[in-house]
């Protein structure tokens, strides 16, 4: 009986979260644009993202190289070092770790705000105001998140590959010049390319779960901090979940 | 031609609304008359639908059935558009004030001028905003962030953006709600000031009997849903229903 309910709660989520989705998309494009809050947004969630995407991807290309070389030397495959870590960042880790630290930040505080605007009735007063609070707050955060990972994520691995440098040289030498070189030489535009757009997929989720949670949120104080902590439960499964459907995709389609 | 006067007075009739939620019948068959100028109070208990019953007013919440009329329109046959310009000359002045807690007092003043596609220019913007804030006596907060100002300051905000679309009609849910008897009774005075000033109608939401004391020029008692009783503050404290009498002991 417990289980049954479980289950019924879980679908009506799914389906909940399917609805919002899709009014998400029905609504993005038509007027009333909201322009000025879409470019706010837009420095929000980026450009004050970047301090924390930029130092965890440092240290994740500089940890990444130390823990790879000891066996990369057994191997006697030392050399191999920037390739392999350009191709893991690049195509994997870069994306993910990434997506998940942008969840952890971005979606809990769109889940927050939206939640303590929920239950303060500020968004009740935004419709009062002439203002579609959908249009606002949701589209703008959504398409927001939609546009930003993808840059936050090529801004994080160009900061991890500077990582990986600092790593190979710390017990090596190569000059910058090699380094680069072997890097790009590793890379093609199979490698490329997917990684990239299944960001856009990662950013969506974190403003649609974030946006989800936040507006739906009630039940008071307590509310708000369910919100924003399921928000960032939420997406980070549903990163891996679409990571694994990436690389199945880009399997059936010969980029991999 | 009496008969048509006083029509033209109404600014919002309310007949046989009903609203439920689940088994929950929150308003059954609510009528209800607003004339210009007039402050009626809807008085309550904690649950018995009043919140509900402005926020089906202004389009927050769909009735089951009844209609609403505001200006002769009724509300819920009108789509998005036109329902907007109706609520432009409605205040609404929510009991958790609902400020903006991102914006400074002046961006939550000029969110509304900004938003009901009315073209005011940045001069009239600035003007509106100041006189409004010099209505409440809070001019010199424009640039302070709500968190910044106090209970009582922060619904006197929240009065000033109600006002600053000079709207007819204004509702009040629970304006004394949470504030000191000292605040509260200021509130009181500012509500009845800005009747006197604007000549607005106004719908105010409440279960402290000070404010339907100073405040109302009539009162509707709402019990189970229903508009129990109704009458002037002086009949009503005279009754000798032990239902309405429980409001004014």
């Amino acid at each position: 009986m417990k289980n049954t309910s479980s289950i019924n709660i879980f679908l009506k989520e799914v389906g909940d979260t399917s609805g919002f989705g899709w009014r998400f998309l029905t609504q993005w494009f038509r007027p009333r644009y909201e322009i000025k809050e879409f470019i706010k947004q837009c420095y929000i969630i980026g450009y004050k993202s970047l301090p924390l995407i930029g130092l965890t991807g440092f240290i994740m290309g500089l940890v990444l190289t130390m823990q790879l070389r000891p066996t990369m030397v057994d191997y006697g495959v030392e050399s191999q070092i920037p390739a392999i870590v350009g191709i893991a960042i690049i195509r994997e880790i870069g994306p993910v770790i990434t997506a998940l630290i942008f969840a952890g930040k971005i979606g809990s505080s769109i889940g927050a705000e939206l939640g303590s605007m929920k239950v303060t009735e500020q968004i009740d007063a935004m419709e009062v105001s002439g203002t579609n609070p959908f249009k606002y707050l949701v589209v703008s955060r959504i398409l927001a998140t939609t546009f930003m990972l993808p840059i936050l994520v090529i801004l994080s691995d160009t900061i991890s590959l500077y990582g990986a440098y600092l790593g190979v040289n710390i017990r090596n030498v190569t000059s910058f010049q090699l380094f680069w070189i072997q890097v790009f030489d590793s890379l093609s535009f199979n490698d490329v390319l997917p990684a990239f757009i299944k960001t856009y997929f990662f950013g969506f989720v974190v403003g649609l779960i974030g946006c989800y949670k936040g507006y739906n949120s009630n039940k008071g104080t307590e509310g708000v901090g369910k919100s924003a902590n399921s928000a960032v439960v939420v997406s980070s499964v549903l990163i891996f979940i679409i990571d694994l459907l990436a690389v199945q995709i880009t399997d059936l389609l010969g980029f991999n | 031609m009496i008969e048509n006067d006083h029509d033209n007075n109404i600014v919002l009739r309310i007949r046989n609304l009903n609203k439920a939620f689940g088994d929950n019948k929150v308003l059954s068959d609510f009528n209800l008359e607003l004339y210009k100028n007039q402050n009626i109070v809807v008085l309550g208990k904690s649950g018995s639908g009043k919140s509900v019953l402005i926020k089906c007013i202004i389009g927050l919440l769909k009735p089951d059935s009844g209609s609403i009329e505001i200006f002769n329109k009724n509300s819920l046959d009108l789509n998005t558009e036109e329902l907007d310009k109706i609520r432009a000359k409605i205040g609404f002045l929510f009991q958790s004030n609902a400020l903006y807690d991102s914006m400074t007092v002046r961006d939550n003043l000029e969110f509304p001028l900004r938003r009901h596609w009315i073209n005011y220019s940045q001069d009239e913007i600035q003007k509106m905003v100041v006189q409004a804030l010099t209505d409440v006596q809070l001019a010199h907060t424009i640039d302070m962030m709500p968190v910044e100002l106090s209970g009582g300051m922060r619904k006197r905000i929240a009065l000033a953006r109600t006002l600053i679309l000079k709207p007819e009609i204004i509702l009040y849910d629970e304006p004394t709600t949470g504030l000191d008897p000292i605040t509260g009774k200021e509130i009181i005075n500012l509500m009845v000031e800005i009747k006197n000033k604007y000549n607005t109608a106004s719908l105010i939401i409440s279960h402290d009997i000070k404010c339907v004391k100073y405040a109302s020029d009539n009162v509707i008692i709402l019990l189970e849903g229903k508009c129990y009783a109704s009458g002037k503050y002086e009949e009503l404290i005279l009754s000798k229903d032990e239902k309405v009498k429980q409001f004014f002991e």
